[in-house]
């Protein structure tokens, strides 16, 4: 070990940030399905997977700033960016997520909802709907065609901005030459794949959940497109991985004597029997089968469960191979170390937990802000598709 | 028709102030110096020099202590800095009188470089102390400024150095 | 010059002006110091490393550096016969108080450490705010007050000398003793240096002995794979060293 190198410098904090910046990417990425590429079965679950994606995108500078040395300096980063730090870049591409793509999309998509909401409420919340319209009351059919026009060309350009904000965080490790479990030309590319397998997991979880505790009626087809879509991602994402396995092992270069020694002694359970084992081919076998056999509506359902949380589990497993394994091996190659996560500071496990508990709380106000559910029971009625906007 | 976009022209509005406030804020708080010399605060350059030292420097030991340089000259010490073995002499330099350095542990000091290690260069002088001198301080017999024992009547402790 | 009330009102808000930039600290350089006249850099003579340790407490004394981090180390290395890709390495504190006394076979030698102020640095590279930088004269050095602790610096050195100072939870490393070498002094860690082992070196002198022992000698950078133009030279260093 190079003697400054005994403890690690990214902590739980940042593994969690590219696993909440990945389910806002990938339940982008589902939304997108339906309004981009007219993939109707997945209707229901098309503002609640924008929700989603914003209670997720709201939490995620949180870990960020618990982690720096001086959270109160961050502002520098807008200030001052430097050009050549992925990290300082990816600070805008965040913020145009946010802003110009989420955001905006959001509030197209719910505008006609927030007028009406701003003139029958009461209280607080009609405040927070009247600001919300911006002053505007017009929701005239010409208007929300505009909206409606205006919404599907952010969401054509939101799908190269979604998968930006998750490349560049693969491009934020996959670009340290100095540390080759990191360095990698596919590693934005692994990053944005696992993204869209957790996103869309998530998503399909959340509805299930949500659907359950509303006593409606899930509906099936929406499910099995949703399980469809995450099964074909999953086994690319899959092959991709092993893709960079496969190729470390055969050219075994210098440092893969390290690598491989970590990988069976400290990586074992979190690599191999979590994220791969149980996280990846489990779900894939599991996904496959109802692919391949006809199964009953309820197993499926069950069965999507199953492959669902897995699958969130075997992702959130890569986020942490990825951060913690690339600290755990001396920069020397001969040394390693381990990480002692600690409990109740700021950047300890109780911390990690109530940050990934915390979009939950936010998605309950925004849901009650902006219900994503249509009146009329969940099931669209068949052959006529509501049109966007409708409650 | 302009009653149709009116919403969006609001918006347009809101993200033209947003993009107004934080150009003012950027003018406002980054740094004067900043980008000076490059992508950083030009002033922290000027800062990180103006650190007090704390190593003297062998030079101006020398402009005291001339009769401990000539006892150096004579042997193999003379390319050893003051400070190697003397520590951080920058305030002592500055007020002679009244900061004096301590006097040096020759167990600790000397068996540093020359207590017998497979690593160090084999033509290094070095020796196993235990067999050596059998637990004796270094100083019982060597002088430190001149170490090379010439004649028994040489060995004698180490005071040399005070002015 | 008589003081009228009319120069006063002139002569007060420039000697403010004048006062704001005196306490903003003119540095302390050496008199007609200029930045792009130097190109800063360093020689370390592995065959006369003893390993005293010397360095690295002159350099945790001079800095302040805080303990169990180093800003410069020692490096023992033992290779058995050929087996050169599997040194077998120890640094016990960094080598501060020097290395306890051992008798191995193979080959065995001291290898000292430190940032290597590198011309096309990938810490530089990498930071998002530019508190981090290659200085007109060739240090790569940090703006403690500007530093916000990402550590994403501390990845991306290959050579791992960087650190988060526990005190100030800002990033720290060798600052090739700014503060000295612009005032004509030398490294602290060169300065002590009893072998000569550590030498500071003024590429952009044509005077400096540099420039004959490279061309004489052979030497080597630290990882040159990496490609990070650093100008911290080894001469007589082992192909095991990592």
């Amino acid at each position: 070990m190079y003697p400054n190198e005994v403890e690690l410098q990214w902590s739980v904090l940042i593994v969690l940030y590219p696993f909440i910046t990945g389910l806002v990417a990938g339940a982008f990425i589902l939304a997108s399905l339906e309004r981009v590429f007219r993939v109707e079965a997945v209707k229901p679950t098309y503002r609640l997977a924008l929700l989603t994606a914003l209670a997720f995108l709201l939490v995620a500078p949180l870990p960020l700033q618990l982690h720096l040395g001086h959270p109160e300096r961050s502002l520098e980063m807008y200030l001052t960016p430097h050009r050549s730090s992925a990290m300082a870049m990816f600070g805008f591409v965040y913020l145009w997520y946010l802003m110009a793509v989420l955001l905006l999309e959001i509030w197209l998509d719910y505008r006609r909802d927030i007028v009406v909401k701003s003139q029958t409420t009461t209280g607080v919340t009609r405040l927070i709907y009247r600001v919300l319209t911006l002053g505007s009351s017009n929701i005239s059919e010409r208007s929300l065609h505009i909206d409606e026009r205006l919404g599907y060309f952010i969401t054509v350009i939101g799908i190269p901005s979604a998968f930006l904000l998750h490349g560049y965080v693969g491009f934020i490790f996959g670009s340290v030459k100095a540390n080759p479990w990191w360095s990698s030309p596919l590693m934005p590319i692994v990053f944005i794949f696992s993204a869209m397998v957790s996103g869309i997991a998530a998503v399909m979880l959340l509805y299930m959940v949500t659907t359950r505790l509303r006593r409606k009626e899930i509906d099936i087809r929406c499910l099995d497109t949703i399980a469809q879509y995450l099964f074909y991602v999953f086994v690319i994402d899959f092959s991709l991985e092993m893709l960079d396995l496969l190729q470390r092992i055969y050219e075994a270069d210098e440092s893969f004597r390290s690598l491989d020694f970590m990988v069976h002694t400290r990586l074992w359970v979190s690599q191999v029997i979590i994220q791969i084992l149980l996280g990846t081919v489990t779900p894939i076998l599991l996904l496959g089968l109802t692919q391949v056999v006809s199964l009953t509506g309820t197993l499926r359902k069950r069965i999507y469960t199953l492959a669902g949380c897995l699958t969130v589990i075997g992702i959130f497993a890569m986020r942490w191979n990825v951060v913690i394994g690339g600290q755990l091996f001396s920069k020397s190659f001969l040394g390693y170390t381990t990480y002692k996560m600690a409990f109740a500071t700021r950047e300890g496990l109780l911390t990690a937990i109530a940050l990934m508990l915390l979009p939950f709380p936010i998605l309950w106000v925004l849901v009650k802000l902006l219900p994503p559910w249509p009146d009329a029971g969940s099931v669209p009625a068949s052959g006529a598709t509501p049109a966007h906007g409708t409650s | 028709m302009f009653k149709d976009i009116e919403h969006l022209v609001r918006l347009a509005a809101v993200i033209a102030i947003a993009l107004i406030a934080f150009v003012t804020l950027r003018a406002l708080v980054v740094p004067h110096s900043f980008g000076q010399y490059g992508h950083y605060r030009g002033d922290a350059i000027a800062e990180i020099a103006a650190r007090p030292v704390a190593f003297a420097g062998h030079d101006t030991c020398e402009v005291c202590h001339t009769d401990v340089v000539e006892q150096k000259k004579q042997g193999k010490h003379v390319v050893v800095p003051c400070e190697a073995c003397h520590g951080a002499q920058a305030k002592h330099a500055d007020d002679p009188a009244s900061l004096k350095p301590p006097k040096l542990d020759t167990a600790v000091v000397c068996t540093r470089c020359h207590e017998a290690n497979s690593a160090k260069p084999k033509g290094f002088p070095q020796v196993a102390t235990a067999e050596h001198s059998g637990g004796l301080a270094c100083d019982t017999c060597h002088q430190p400024h001149r170490p090379k024992i010439e004649t028994a009547a040489e060995t004698k402790p180490a005071t040399e150095g005070k002015k | 010059m008589d003081i009228t009330r009319r120069r006063l009102l002139i002569l007060l808000p420039a000697a403010a002006v004048a006062w704001k930039y005196v306490q903003a600290g003119t540095p302390e350089a050496a008199p007609n110091y200029k930045m792009t006249e130097h190109w800063w850099s360093m020689l370390i003579d592995i065959p006369k490393c003893i390993g005293c340790g010397s360095c690295v407490r002159a350099c945790a004394e001079e800095n302040d550096v805080p303990e169990g981090y180093y800003r410069t180390w020692i490096e023992r290395y033992h290779v058995a016969d050929w087996k050169i890709e599997r040194p077998d390495v120890t640094s016990p504190d960094g080598g501060k108080q020097g290395f306890p006394p051992n008798e191995i076979g193979g080959k065995n030698f001291f290898v000292p450490k430190l940032c290597n102020h590198c011309a096309d640095s990938p810490c530089t590279q990498v930071c998002p705010v530019g508190a981090t930088f290659v200085s007109p004269d060739g240090v790569v050095l940090v703006d403690k007050s500007y530093c916000l602790g990402c550590r994403y610096c501390v990845q991306a050195c290959p050579y791992g000398c960087r650190f988060i100072n526990p005190k100030t939870s800002t990033a720290e490393k060798c600052t090739l003793c700014y503060h000295r070498i612009t005032k004509g002094l030398t490294t602290a860690c060169c300065e002590v240096c009893p072998t000569g082992a550590r030498q500071l070196a003024d590429l952009k002198n044509p005077k400096d002995p540099i420039h004959e022992f490279l061309r004489t000698h052979t030497v080597q950078v630290l990882k040159p794979h990496m490609a990070t133009g650093a100008k911290v030279f080894y001469n007589g260093m082992d192909g095991s060293v990592r």
